[in-house]
């Protein structure tokens, strides 16, 4: 479904003398320490291969000097690539000449740095406008175009001011209106939001969300700090020593860490702000309303559980009966129908743990976890989530808590 | 080490300049006209107004530029030199300036850049302006009195020689100063050189250079007792007269009109590119 847009394939940047006799020896497996102490070389980015799917938000996460701005900056060949292949839409930019290369810049690729790198001495507009000047669109066309991207990110009315009259969040939002002007496919974000301070950055992480769902562009976010990446990214790529550790979804980076390195990077996450209820829902128990209360209670017997879904044909959720209410239901000769109890609690399974906690706190039953059409995809019990939360989400803890729900 | 002959670098050199002027001898000549032209064009021009009327038109420009203050100076100190009877000379002199910092701007500006772009440039100029500003003026005097024999002509190439450094070296400095960043966003939105050249670098190196460009006019002017020895006419001709004459008071009265032009060159060059800036 999702069709990728740039892929890289082996890409390496090596800094030193006799780069090319580098890459022979790298790919013979010698590593990026013998590289350096035997040739001189330094390696910046290692044989890195991965693909972005259109529409997404690609996270590029990892510690200074990890080789996430190199990897960026050759992405749009500022820094050029000592080997391997970076394709858009399957055409390889490094066989491509300057005048085609400064096409792939002006209408596919387009970017946002860290210290904004605004030209101060244009006002906002023309900071805004420049990606369309040097295309040479005439003066109306790209006003026009300039006087949108401001008004997406907010700052209509500032067109007129310089830069150094902005705070630094104004200052970033006039960086990401230049690069949206050109309506690119791709925004490579380097480091975007980490000169701003903690709260404008939540700020515009929340914006830039906002933006993506009407936008809809392929963007490249490059971060050090993980809560960023877990918050923007779609999908992480995980860097160390120019290398990738892994690449997934921030659940599956948290949940199935590839080595010690990730483990360690993740150890101080907040769970709660990252996991999702599809994470921690187990199979529901149901049945079907035309069954009685004595097949009802027959079945929760044998599950060792005290409630059960209703269900319909299309597996549509219409409520939970209780043992102790079929029990009753099952004397006073009445069918499931009349104990229905159709306003128990319903999330949907990307709300965050952190959320599911208050709800499960004050339930008197379990949490259904249903579809937007009502389709029943999961329960979840509190002991599962008290479980994720103190970290541990092999399934042999999902097991224990269901015995601690009985 | 008596053993070692004297090395001739003289004889060298002196070989040097005459198979210069000898096979260069009428590209000299034709740049000779050329300059020449130049020279008295711009003090014909500075000449061609009556003294009061020139002063009215300098001192509307240093009210735009500078104000009250500036203007009043104008007026006042121009008006002396009128006053003084140095007006022809001090108009000489003026033109004499203004070609030679010209001529260093046209050349100093784009070898400047140069320098910035290409490190082989860079390191074949700069060991090569230390040496033009250290080399004592008069030295160089003498080859330009060969090719271009006396008068204004070889003034005013001592003086671009004396001068050109600081518009050079502030030029490349000015672009260097430019910030990674700033080159690099130019360069992510897809700009060709010319367009990261004159869009981003050369407007951010603006006021360094014309710091540079300033410092160039300021030592042209000094250069003109200088190249007043070998026959450039002006005020610097009056103040080397009264010197080698011991005619102090008239030494005083001519030093004082350079310093007057010095000021007001000083100030209308840093003004200009002061509101210039705003301007943009």
């Amino acid at each position: 479904m999702e069709q990728n847009i740039l892929e890289i394939k082996n890409l390496s940047k090596l800094f030193g003398p006799n780069t090319e006799q580098g890459v022979r020896l790298l790919e013979q497996g010698y590593n990026k320490e013998r590289l350096a102490k035997e040739k001189g070389i330094t390696v910046g980015v290692n044989q890195m291969s991965l693909s972005v799917n259109k529409g997404e938000i690609f996270v590029i996460m990892g510690l200074s000097g990890s080789g996430k701005s190199t990897l960026v900056r050759m992405l749009n060949r500022l820094i050029e690539p000592t080997s391997g292949e970076i394709l858009l839409h399957g055409k390889d930019l490094l066989k491509m000449n300057k005048a085609q290369l400064r096409e792939v810049r002006r209408k596919h690729i387009t970017m946002v740095f860290q210290k904004f790198a605004l030209f101060p001495h244009r006002t906002v507009l023309q900071n805004v406008e420049y990606g369309l000047e040097i295309q040479k669109v005439n003066k109306e066309e790209r006003k026009q175009k300039a006087m949108q991207a401001l008004e997406l990110v907010g700052l209509k009315g500032w067109e007129n001011k310089y830069p150094d009259q902005l705070s630094g969040g104004m200052q970033q939002r006039v960086g990401l209106a230049r690069a949206l002007a050109n309506d690119p496919e791709i925004l490579l974000m380097d480091e975007a939001f980490s000169a701003l301070d903690p709260l404008i950055r939540r700020d515009m992480q929340d914006e830039l969300i906002e933006l993506q769902e009407k936008m809809k562009k392929t963007i490249i976010f490059i971060t050090h700090d993980l809560d960023e990446a877990l918050r923007l990214g779609d999908r992480i790529a995980l860097m160390k020593d120019g290398a990738l550790v892994q690449l997934g979804t921030p659940e599956e980076m948290l949940t199935q860490p590839a080595n010690g390195y990730v483990e360690r990077f993740i150890e101080d996450v907040d769970l709660s702000k990252v996991i999702t209820a599809s994470r921690v829902m187990r199979r529901p128990e149901t049945v079907t309303l035309d069954r009685g209360p004595r097949v009802a209670l027959q079945l929760m017997r044998e599950r060792g559980i005290s409630n059960l879904f209703v269900i319909d044909r299309g597996k549509r959720l219409l409520g939970v009966i209780t043992a102790e209410d079929a029990a009753k239901a099952l004397k006073a000769g009445q069918g499931l129908q009349d104990i229905l109890i159709t306003d128990g609690p319903k999330v949907s399974q990307d709300t965050l743990l952190g959320d599911l906690f208050e709800v499960t706190s004050s339930a008197k039953v379990p949490l259904a976890v249903v579809e937007d059409d009502g389709k029943l995809l999961g329960v979840i019990v509190r002991g599962a989530v008290l479980g994720a939360l103190a970290g541990g989400l092999s399934d042999e803890v999902s097991d224990l808590e269901v015995k601690e729900h009985e | 080490m008596n053993n070692i002959p004297k090395i001739p670098i003289e004889a060298w050199v002196d070989r040097l300049v005459d198979w210069m002027d000898t096979t260069f001898g009428g590209f000299f000549d034709s740049l000779s006209t050329i300059i020449e032209f130049i020279v008295n064009l711009f003090s014909n021009l500075f000449l061609l107004p009556h003294p009061l009327l020139f002063i009215a038109i300098l001192s509307v420009l240093a009210f735009l530029i500078g104000r009250w203050p500036l203007t009043l100076f104008t007026a006042i100190g121009f008006l002396l030199i009128d006053n003084l009877g140095y007006w022809t000379e001090t108009m000489n002199t003026l033109g004499l300036v203004i070609t030679s910092g010209l001529i260093s701007i046209l050349f100093g500006i784009p070898i400047g850049i140069w320098s910035a772009y290409s490190k082989a440039t860079h390191r074949i100029v700069f060991p090569l302006l230390d040496f033009m500003q250290t080399m004592p003026a008069f030295v160089y005097l003498l080859p330009a009195v060969t090719f271009f024999s006396l008068g204004v002509v070889p003034g005013v190439i001592a003086s671009v020689i004396f001068a050109i450094p600081p518009t050079i070296r502030l030029t490349t400095l000015g672009i260097q100063q430019v910030s990674g960043e700033l080159a690099e966003a130019a360069d992510a939105f897809g700009s060709t050189s010319w367009q990261k050249l004159f869009k981003v670098e050369l407007p951010l190196a603006m006021p360094t250079m014309m710091t540079g460009v300033n410092q160039t006019i300021m030592l042209s002017l000094s250069m003109v007792v200088i190249a007043s020895m070998i026959g450039a006419q002006g005020i610097g001709a009056t103040v080397y007269r009264a010197v080698t004459q011991l005619k102090i008071g008239q030494g005083f009265e001519a030093g004082l009109a350079v310093v007057i032009l010095a000021i007001v060159l000083d100030r209308f060059t840093q003004g200009l590119f002061k509101t210039k800036k705003r301007g943009d």
